[in-house]
């Protein structure tokens, strides 16, 4: 199964994030990758948790704008040009990429990217074919 | 009933009742004698543009008894306005006011194909307010069986829906989007549509045909307006039938007519304006050309459901909410109608109005639900650029469209607040 990412909708105003994030703390869900896109008056607050579908159900009560979104994760070696070689494989199969983030930690000696298309499938498939290995949501929530 | 025999039936209790309140309310004897017009004057239809009118500033400065035709010992009840843009305005009815207004309320409950077959709850607050007790005592009358629930407890709202059976609900029509809300949020397992609840009578505050799409696909039953207002009478001055086009006034006890707001000028059948109320039949309180603030249109148009009263258009602003935008007149419900265009958007919205240096600036906040959310920042910046794109080609202002979280908006169980004027002008 593909990562799933939680989405949350903000106001870009004090104490808004922190709010959200009382919700999860209060469920002992744990954040494993956060990011931000922001304008002017709101943002979007993506992240992987270990339990996405709770912390959905939580935020919801609450009152908070959330869905989940199946993104890639793709394992990568940590050295020079690794990144470049999977942004190639991207360009030649004109994929194009909504949205992507680093994950905080490594696993084991490989850094994990998050990205966002509108075919997760066709991405994945022409990465398996340069050799990438796909990361699956079981792997990062590690449940 | 045929038209002419309509006029006849207006034309004596019209006579009835000019006469009965120069008589006995020292305000409309002073008002009327100001204007040189006296009740033995008016031998047909056409002498109405010679009588005065009533403003609401006159029931304000006439609190609270001042308008009062009959003594004390003779009103049985009062119903009062919230009163919050000054005094509150009290109106009374004699014992058989009350028959007149539950009778009313009963003929628009007919008008939504109710029968006594059906239970009726009643959801609106009950008290000083004309909904809940009007609501009530036309369901009584009707011969429905009337659960007294009251505003609020969706808990509870829910739970005797599917417990009594009910069939009918009365409430504002923000409300049941609460209950609509409700539902999507803390009982995902609660089937409407499994319960016996087939049609929604709402009134109390104006609403859009996009609100009525949403109401009625959201709950699964036919929505239908009920008008009225406390110095007529309450709910039941007008409904809609089952062709939902347009309200039936009742007017073998209330004379209407359509001015225009600027000049007081009675407007011919058909044309948008003022309507103004005229009670035939009211003992305590009655009123003599009230101007409602509230815009519509009269017409017949031979209607489906067999009725030949005289048919209002469904009121979706009122002259003294209309907004001067930069020099464009703007009514809320105009605001709603947009936003209800664009896929997904909800009817909770607020406009909020300032004067930046000389120029008017509005604002609308729109709360960003499920439906339209998306973890896409362009997919969002989009959508408020659709919306704001909508006002000006729709309403010809440019408006700043702020995403907001939901339940930013206020919400009220009663009349939702809409519009904040910052402007000082």
């Amino acid at each position: 199964m593909n990562v799933k990412q939680l989405s949350i909708f903000l106001e870009n105003k004090p104490g808004h994030l922190q709010s959200a994030l009382k919700v999860l703390a209060e469920k002992n869900i744990n954040i494993k990758t956060l990011t931000i896109a922001e304008v002017t008056d709101f943002g979007i607050v993506r992240m992987i948790v270990n339990s996405p579908d709770e912390a959905q159900r939580a935020l919801k009560e609450q009152h908070f704008t959330c869905s989940t979104t199946e993104v890639l994760g793709l394992e990568i070696d940590d050295k020079p040009g690794e990144l470049l070689r999977a942004l190639e494989t991207f360009a030649k199969n004109n994929l194009n990429i909504e949205y992507m983030y680093a994950f905080t930690e490594k696993r084991d000696d490989k850094a994990v990217m998050i990205f966002r298309f509108d075919d997760i499938e066709e991405a994945k498939k022409v990465l398996i074919a340069q050799g990438f290995n796909i990361v699956k949501n079981i792997e990062i929530i590690g449940e | 009933m045929q038209d002419s025999k309509m006029k006849e039936v207006q034309l004596e209790r019209l006579q009835w009742s000019l006469r009965h309140a120069y008589e006995n309310v020292p305000f409309y004897k002073k008002k009327f004698d100001e204007a040189g017009f006296h009740p033995d004057q008016f031998k047909s239809l056409d002498d109405m543009k010679r009588v005065p009118f009533l403003e609401k500033q006159n029931m304000r400065d006439n609190y609270p008894f001042g308008l009062f035709a009959v003594p004390l010992d003779k009103v049985a009840r009062v119903h009062s306005s919230s009163g919050t843009t000054g005094n509150a305005t009290v109106v009374g009815y004699t014992k058989n006011d009350i028959e007149v207004f539950a009778e009313v309320v009963a003929r628009c409950l007919a008008c939504y194909g109710a029968t006594e077959k059906d239970i009726i709850q009643v959801a609106y607050g009950y008290g000083l307010f004309t909904g809940g007790l009007g609501l009530h005592y036309g369901s009584e009358k009707l011969g429905a069986m009337t659960v007294p629930i009251s505003g609020g407890n969706t808990e509870r709202q829910l739970m005797l829906i599917k417990d009594f059976g009910t069939t009918m609900i009365a409430c504002t029509p923000s409300y049941a989007l609460n209950i609509a809300d409700y539902i999507d949020k803390k009982k995902p397992d609660y089937d409407m549509r499994a319960t016996k609840l087939r049609a929604g009578i709402f009134g109390a505050e104006p609403w859009s045909e996009g609100m009525r799409k949403e109401i009625e696909a959201r709950l699964g039953i036919d929505a239908y307006d009920i008008y009225g207002l406390s110095e007529v009478i309450g709910p039941g001055v007008s409904a809609e039938c089952s062709e939902k086009s347009g309200l039936h006034v009742f007017e073998d006890h209330f004379y209407v007519e359509i001015i225009n707001p600027e000049t007081g000028e009675i407007l011919p059948e058909g044309e948008a304006g003022e309507i103004v109320y005229t009670s035939l039949t009211k003992e305590a309180c009655p009123v003599i050309r009230y101007r409602s603030r509230d815009i519509t249109r009269l017409y017949h148009d031979n209607c489906k459901c067999g009725r030949t009263l005289v048919k209002m258009e469904k009121v979706t602003g009122r002259s003294d909410d209309m907004m001067i935008i930069r020099g464009v007149n703007v009514f809320p419900s105009q605001i709603e109608t947009v936003l209800m265009e664009v896929e997904g958007v909800e009817p909770h919205y607020q406009i909020i109005l300032d004067r930046k240096g000389a120029l008017d600036d509005i604002e609308v906040m729109v709360e960003v639900n499920e439906k339209i959310f998306s973890d896409e920042l362009k997919v969002l910046q989009n959508l408020s650029k659709q919306i704001s794109d909508r006002f000006r080609s729709a309403l010809g202002i440019s408006a700043k469209v702020t995403l907001v979280e939901p339940m930013t908006v206020p919400r009220s169980e009663g009349k939702a607040v809409r519009v904040v004027d910052r402007r000082k002008i």
